[in-house]
Protein backbone atom coordinates (compact mmCIF):
# COMPACT_ATOMS: atom_id res chain seq x y z
CA UNK A 1 0.00 0.00 0.00
CA UNK A 2 1.58 3.79 -0.31
CA UNK A 3 2.32 5.37 2.00
CA UNK A 4 2.79 9.30 2.11
CA UNK A 5 6.24 10.18 3.84
CA UNK A 6 5.40 13.87 5.99
CA UNK A 7 8.87 15.58 7.29
CA UNK A 8 7.53 17.37 10.58
CA UNK A 9 10.90 17.94 12.65
CA UNK A 10 9.24 19.42 15.65
CA UNK A 11 9.77 19.20 19.46
CA UNK A 12 7.10 17.68 20.70
CA UNK A 13 7.36 19.84 24.13
CA UNK A 14 7.01 22.69 21.56
CA UNK A 15 3.83 23.57 22.86
CA UNK A 16 4.44 23.59 26.35
CA UNK A 17 7.61 26.27 25.45
CA UNK A 18 5.27 28.32 24.16
CA UNK A 19 3.02 28.52 27.22
CA UNK A 20 5.98 28.80 29.50
CA UNK A 21 7.29 31.98 27.63
CA UNK A 22 4.12 33.52 27.87
CA UNK A 23 3.48 33.09 31.27
CA UNK A 24 7.31 34.55 31.56
CA UNK A 25 5.81 37.38 29.79
CA UNK A 26 2.84 38.10 32.34
CA UNK A 27 4.98 38.02 34.88
CA UNK A 28 7.96 40.09 33.77
CA UNK A 29 5.07 42.77 32.79
CA UNK A 30 4.16 42.39 36.13
CA UNK A 31 7.78 42.77 37.34
CA UNK A 32 7.78 39.50 39.52
CA UNK A 33 10.48 36.94 39.48
CA UNK A 34 9.66 33.41 39.86
CA UNK A 35 11.16 30.67 41.00
CA UNK A 36 10.58 26.87 40.28
CA UNK A 37 11.48 24.70 43.57
CA UNK A 38 11.44 21.42 43.08
CA UNK A 39 12.34 18.02 44.74
CA UNK A 40 12.09 14.56 45.56
CA UNK A 41 8.67 14.07 47.61
CA UNK A 42 9.76 14.59 51.54
CA UNK A 43 12.90 16.64 50.86
CA UNK A 44 11.52 19.01 53.12
CA UNK A 45 10.02 22.59 50.17
CA UNK A 46 7.34 22.89 52.31
CA UNK A 47 8.81 23.48 55.26
CA UNK A 48 11.98 25.83 53.83
CA UNK A 49 8.90 27.90 52.21
CA UNK A 50 7.14 28.04 55.90
CA UNK A 51 11.37 28.58 57.37
CA UNK A 52 12.00 31.75 54.96
CA UNK A 53 9.13 33.60 53.57
CA UNK A 54 8.33 35.98 56.64
CA UNK A 55 9.65 39.40 56.81
CA UNK A 56 11.49 39.18 53.62
CA UNK A 57 13.06 42.09 53.39
CA UNK A 58 10.15 43.97 52.04
CA UNK A 59 9.68 41.51 49.21
CA UNK A 60 6.19 40.90 48.17
CA UNK A 61 6.26 37.22 48.21
CA UNK A 62 3.28 34.51 46.75
CA UNK A 63 3.50 30.91 46.37
CA UNK A 64 1.64 28.42 44.07
CA UNK A 65 1.53 25.36 45.29
CA UNK A 66 1.56 21.88 43.12
CA UNK A 67 0.13 18.64 44.75
CA UNK A 68 -1.49 15.84 43.40
CA UNK A 69 -4.07 15.58 46.03
CA UNK A 70 -5.01 17.59 49.09
CA UNK A 71 -4.64 21.35 50.34
CA UNK A 72 -2.14 20.53 53.08
CA UNK A 73 0.90 22.22 51.96
CA UNK A 74 -1.23 25.32 50.86
CA UNK A 75 -3.16 25.76 54.15
CA UNK A 76 0.57 25.64 55.93
CA UNK A 77 1.74 28.14 53.25
CA UNK A 78 -1.72 30.07 53.90
CA UNK A 79 -0.90 29.96 57.71
CA UNK A 80 2.47 32.74 56.80
CA UNK A 81 0.02 35.06 55.86
CA UNK A 82 1.46 34.89 52.22
CA UNK A 83 -0.89 34.39 49.08
CA UNK A 84 -1.31 30.98 48.33
CA UNK A 85 -2.55 29.15 45.27
CA UNK A 86 -3.46 25.54 44.98
CA UNK A 87 -2.86 24.00 41.85
CA UNK A 88 -4.19 20.20 42.63
CA UNK A 89 -3.13 18.04 39.39
CA UNK A 90 -5.57 15.07 39.97
CA UNK A 91 -8.72 15.83 37.77
CA UNK A 92 -6.09 13.79 34.71
CA UNK A 93 -5.65 10.45 34.67
CA UNK A 94 -4.14 9.20 37.94
CA UNK A 95 -3.08 12.82 38.95
CA UNK A 96 -0.29 14.31 37.03
CA UNK A 97 3.53 14.06 38.44
CA UNK A 98 4.58 17.16 37.51
CA UNK A 99 3.22 21.08 37.12
CA UNK A 100 3.09 22.28 33.34
CA UNK A 101 3.13 24.94 31.63
CA UNK A 102 -0.62 25.22 30.68
CA UNK A 103 -1.27 24.26 34.70
CA UNK A 104 0.51 27.30 35.76
CA UNK A 105 -1.73 29.46 33.11
CA UNK A 106 -4.87 28.50 34.34
CA UNK A 107 -3.88 29.05 37.65
CA UNK A 108 -2.26 32.83 37.23
CA UNK A 109 -6.45 34.63 37.05
CA UNK A 110 -6.05 33.65 40.54
CA UNK A 111 -2.64 35.00 41.40
CA UNK A 112 -2.10 38.87 42.28
CA UNK A 113 0.73 39.35 40.73
CA UNK A 114 0.34 42.99 40.91
CA UNK A 115 0.77 42.75 44.40
CA UNK A 116 4.15 40.73 44.73
CA UNK A 117 7.99 40.62 43.66
CA UNK A 118 8.48 37.41 43.94
CA UNK A 119 6.44 33.81 43.47
CA UNK A 120 7.67 30.55 44.75
CA UNK A 121 6.43 27.60 42.48
CA UNK A 122 6.64 24.76 44.86
CA UNK A 123 6.23 22.06 42.31
CA UNK A 124 5.09 18.33 42.44
CA UNK A 125 7.74 16.07 44.38
CA UNK A 126 9.30 14.22 41.70
CA UNK A 127 13.26 14.21 40.46
CA UNK A 128 12.06 13.38 36.88
CA UNK A 129 9.30 14.83 35.48
CA UNK A 130 9.15 18.37 36.54
CA UNK A 131 12.82 19.09 34.68
CA UNK A 132 11.15 18.12 30.98
CA UNK A 133 8.49 21.14 31.51
CA UNK A 134 9.19 24.89 31.63
CA UNK A 135 6.57 26.94 33.53
CA UNK A 136 7.59 30.13 32.80
CA UNK A 137 10.36 30.27 35.77
CA UNK A 138 12.74 32.75 35.97
CA UNK A 139 15.22 30.08 38.21
CA UNK A 140 15.22 26.46 38.97
CA UNK A 141 16.10 25.75 42.38
CA UNK A 142 15.59 21.85 43.82
CA UNK A 143 16.09 20.64 46.98
CA UNK A 144 18.13 17.42 47.89
CA UNK A 145 17.87 16.41 51.22
CA UNK A 146 20.82 14.31 53.34
CA UNK A 147 18.17 11.50 53.76
CA UNK A 148 18.14 10.66 49.67
CA UNK A 149 21.64 9.21 49.63
CA UNK A 150 24.83 10.88 47.54
CA UNK A 151 23.96 8.97 44.13
CA UNK A 152 20.92 11.32 43.54
CA UNK A 153 22.67 13.48 41.20
CA UNK A 154 24.20 10.94 38.73
CA UNK A 155 20.80 8.92 38.76
CA UNK A 156 18.95 12.18 37.75
CA UNK A 157 20.99 13.83 36.05
CA UNK A 158 18.37 15.72 33.95
CA UNK A 159 17.12 17.72 37.10
CA UNK A 160 20.63 18.20 38.98
CA UNK A 161 21.49 20.19 35.26
CA UNK A 162 18.71 22.16 35.06
CA UNK A 163 18.66 23.79 37.94
CA UNK A 164 20.42 27.36 39.45
CA UNK A 165 20.55 26.40 42.71
CA UNK A 166 21.11 23.06 44.73
CA UNK A 167 20.12 23.18 48.51
CA UNK A 168 21.17 20.55 50.63
CA UNK A 169 18.44 20.16 53.17
CA UNK A 170 18.60 18.30 56.38
CA UNK A 171 21.77 18.72 57.40
CA UNK A 172 21.24 18.76 60.81
CA UNK A 173 20.51 14.76 60.19
CA UNK A 174 23.84 14.71 59.20
CA UNK A 175 25.78 12.81 62.20
CA UNK A 176 22.76 10.22 62.34
CA UNK A 177 23.30 9.12 58.51
CA UNK A 178 26.43 7.43 56.60
CA UNK A 179 25.73 10.31 53.79
CA UNK A 180 29.12 11.34 52.81
CA UNK A 181 28.69 15.28 52.05
CA UNK A 182 32.39 14.96 50.02
CA UNK A 183 30.76 12.45 47.41
CA UNK A 184 27.14 13.97 47.46
CA UNK A 185 29.23 17.33 46.01
CA UNK A 186 31.45 15.20 43.31
CA UNK A 187 28.62 13.44 42.44
CA UNK A 188 26.87 16.66 41.65
CA UNK A 189 29.54 18.30 40.13
CA UNK A 190 30.19 15.79 37.96
CA UNK A 191 26.54 16.12 36.19
CA UNK A 192 26.79 20.24 36.80
CA UNK A 193 30.29 21.68 37.81
CA UNK A 194 29.66 24.54 39.80
CA UNK A 195 26.64 25.42 40.28
CA UNK A 196 25.94 27.13 43.65
CA UNK A 197 24.80 25.17 46.68
CA UNK A 198 23.50 25.91 49.44
CA UNK A 199 23.41 23.74 53.03
CA UNK A 200 21.06 24.31 55.34
CA UNK A 201 18.72 22.58 57.83
CA UNK A 202 15.00 23.99 57.57
CA UNK A 203 14.19 22.49 61.06
CA UNK A 204 16.75 24.30 62.89
CA UNK A 205 16.86 26.99 60.74
CA UNK A 206 20.65 26.68 59.88
CA UNK A 207 21.60 28.48 57.00
CA UNK A 208 18.54 29.11 56.20
CA UNK A 209 19.50 33.31 55.99
CA UNK A 210 21.81 32.60 52.82
CA UNK A 211 18.60 31.18 50.84
CA UNK A 212 16.75 34.01 52.12
CA UNK A 213 19.68 36.50 50.70
CA UNK A 214 19.31 34.41 47.81
CA UNK A 215 15.67 34.62 47.13
CA UNK A 216 15.30 38.46 47.73
CA UNK A 217 18.79 39.18 45.48
CA UNK A 218 16.74 36.98 42.88
CA UNK A 219 13.05 39.74 43.50
CA UNK A 220 15.21 42.60 43.02
CA UNK A 221 17.37 41.16 39.38
CA UNK A 222 16.55 42.46 36.62
CA UNK A 223 14.90 40.29 34.20
CA UNK A 224 17.14 37.69 31.94
CA UNK A 225 16.09 37.21 28.24
CA UNK A 226 14.83 33.98 27.79
CA UNK B 1 5.20 8.65 34.72
CA UNK B 2 5.20 12.14 32.74
CA UNK B 3 5.36 10.15 29.86
CA UNK B 4 1.56 10.28 29.55
CA UNK B 5 1.65 13.46 29.23
CA UNK B 6 4.67 13.36 26.43
CA UNK B 7 2.24 10.82 24.96
CA UNK B 8 -0.51 13.53 24.47
CA UNK B 9 1.82 15.92 23.58
CA UNK B 10 3.22 13.90 20.82
CA UNK B 11 -0.27 13.09 19.12
CA UNK B 12 -0.75 16.85 19.79
CA UNK B 13 2.56 17.63 17.78
CA UNK B 14 1.02 14.68 14.99
CA UNK B 15 -2.38 16.04 14.57
CA UNK B 16 -0.93 19.40 13.53
CA UNK B 17 0.70 18.08 10.37
CA UNK B 18 -1.45 14.96 9.52
CA UNK B 19 -4.05 16.84 7.78
CA UNK B 20 -7.07 14.71 8.91
CA UNK B 21 -4.90 11.59 7.46
CA UNK B 22 -4.46 8.41 10.22
CA UNK B 23 -1.26 8.21 10.83
CA UNK B 24 0.33 4.66 10.71
CA UNK B 25 4.35 4.98 11.70
CA UNK B 26 5.61 8.30 14.08
CA UNK B 27 9.08 8.47 13.70
CA UNK B 28 10.46 9.96 16.59
CA UNK B 29 14.28 10.85 18.02
CA UNK B 30 14.67 10.58 21.79
CA UNK B 31 17.68 11.61 23.38
CA UNK B 32 19.35 9.43 26.01
CA UNK B 33 19.38 12.64 28.24
CA UNK B 34 15.43 12.80 28.45
CA UNK B 35 14.70 10.30 30.80
CA UNK B 36 11.79 9.15 28.70
CA UNK B 37 11.36 5.49 28.95
CA UNK B 38 10.25 3.83 25.54
CA UNK B 39 7.69 1.19 26.67
CA UNK B 40 5.48 3.11 29.16
CA UNK B 41 5.85 6.05 26.10
CA UNK B 42 4.31 3.23 23.46
CA UNK B 43 1.59 2.14 26.74
CA UNK B 44 0.47 5.42 27.02
CA UNK B 45 0.68 6.69 23.51
CA UNK B 46 -1.60 3.56 22.39
CA UNK B 47 -4.32 4.87 24.94
CA UNK B 48 -4.03 8.79 24.20
CA UNK B 49 -4.05 7.72 20.53
CA UNK B 50 -7.66 6.39 20.57
CA UNK B 51 -10.29 8.23 18.02
CA UNK B 52 -7.44 10.70 17.36
CA UNK B 53 -5.22 10.06 13.66
CA UNK B 54 -3.11 8.36 15.62
CA UNK B 55 -5.42 5.67 16.43
CA UNK B 56 -3.13 2.43 16.08
CA UNK B 57 -0.37 4.32 14.61
CA UNK B 58 2.72 2.66 15.80
CA UNK B 59 5.89 4.76 17.35
CA UNK B 60 9.16 4.02 15.89
CA UNK B 61 11.40 5.53 18.38
CA UNK B 62 15.00 5.97 17.14
CA UNK B 63 17.61 6.54 20.71
CA UNK B 64 20.05 9.57 19.79
CA UNK B 65 23.25 9.00 21.84
CA UNK B 66 24.14 11.73 24.39
CA UNK B 67 27.26 13.64 22.84
CA UNK B 68 29.12 16.39 24.70
CA UNK B 69 31.72 18.98 23.53
CA UNK B 70 34.22 20.40 26.18
CA UNK B 71 34.03 24.28 26.06
CA UNK B 72 37.59 23.97 27.83
CA UNK B 73 39.58 22.36 25.11
CA UNK B 74 37.05 21.75 22.64
CA UNK B 75 37.07 18.01 23.04
CA UNK B 76 33.99 15.78 21.67
CA UNK B 77 33.20 12.68 23.40
CA UNK B 78 30.40 10.33 23.69
CA UNK B 79 28.37 10.52 27.12
CA UNK B 80 29.13 7.42 28.77
CA UNK B 81 28.47 6.57 32.56
CA UNK B 82 27.22 9.26 35.03
CA UNK B 83 29.72 12.10 34.90
CA UNK B 84 29.41 14.96 32.17
CA UNK B 85 33.44 15.59 32.53
CA UNK B 86 35.59 15.79 29.75
CA UNK B 87 37.59 12.88 29.31
CA UNK B 88 40.57 15.34 27.69
CA UNK B 89 41.05 17.68 30.58
CA UNK B 90 38.29 16.99 33.15
CA UNK B 91 36.56 20.25 32.97
CA UNK B 92 32.67 20.20 33.60
CA UNK B 93 31.76 23.30 31.52
CA UNK B 94 30.76 21.13 28.50
CA UNK B 95 27.62 21.78 26.36
CA UNK B 96 24.90 19.01 25.10
CA UNK B 97 25.43 18.61 20.89
CA UNK B 98 23.21 15.81 20.97
CA UNK B 99 21.29 13.77 23.51
CA UNK B 100 18.44 16.01 24.41
CA UNK B 101 16.21 15.53 21.00
CA UNK B 102 12.44 15.30 21.89
CA UNK B 103 10.85 15.28 18.25
CA UNK B 104 8.40 14.13 15.70
CA UNK B 105 11.11 13.49 12.96
CA UNK B 106 8.39 12.40 10.51
CA UNK B 107 4.92 10.24 10.04
CA UNK B 108 3.91 7.98 7.39
CA UNK B 109 0.62 8.32 6.26
CA UNK B 110 -2.05 5.84 5.28
CA UNK B 111 -4.45 7.25 2.69
CA UNK B 112 -7.39 6.65 4.78
CA UNK B 113 -8.72 9.91 5.81
CA UNK B 114 -9.96 9.63 9.70
CA UNK B 115 -13.97 9.78 9.48
CA UNK B 116 -13.64 13.08 11.35
CA UNK B 117 -17.91 12.68 12.57
CA UNK B 118 -17.53 9.28 14.13
CA UNK B 119 -14.21 10.33 15.82
CA UNK B 120 -16.07 14.11 17.28
CA UNK B 121 -18.51 11.38 18.77
CA UNK B 122 -16.46 9.00 20.57
CA UNK B 123 -14.10 11.93 21.70
CA UNK B 124 -17.81 13.04 23.29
Amino acid sequence: MHRTHVKVLEDVLDANGTLARANRADFDRHGVTVVNLMSAPGAGKTTLLERSLRDLDGVRVGVLEGDVQTALDAERIALLDVPVTLINTDPSFGGECHLDANMVRSALPEVPLDELDLLLIENVGNLVCPAEFAVGEDFRVMVSSVTEGEDKPIKYPLMFRTCDLVIVNKIDLLPHLDFKLDRFMRNLDAVHDHVPRLLLSAKTGEGVEEWRRWLVEAATRQPQPV
Amino acid sequence: MHELSLAGAIVDTVERHADGRLVEVVNLRIGRLRQVVPDSLEFYFDFVARDTVCDGARLAIEIVAGQLECASCGTCFALDGPSFRCPGCGSGEVAVIAGNEFEVESLELGETEIDEEAACIART
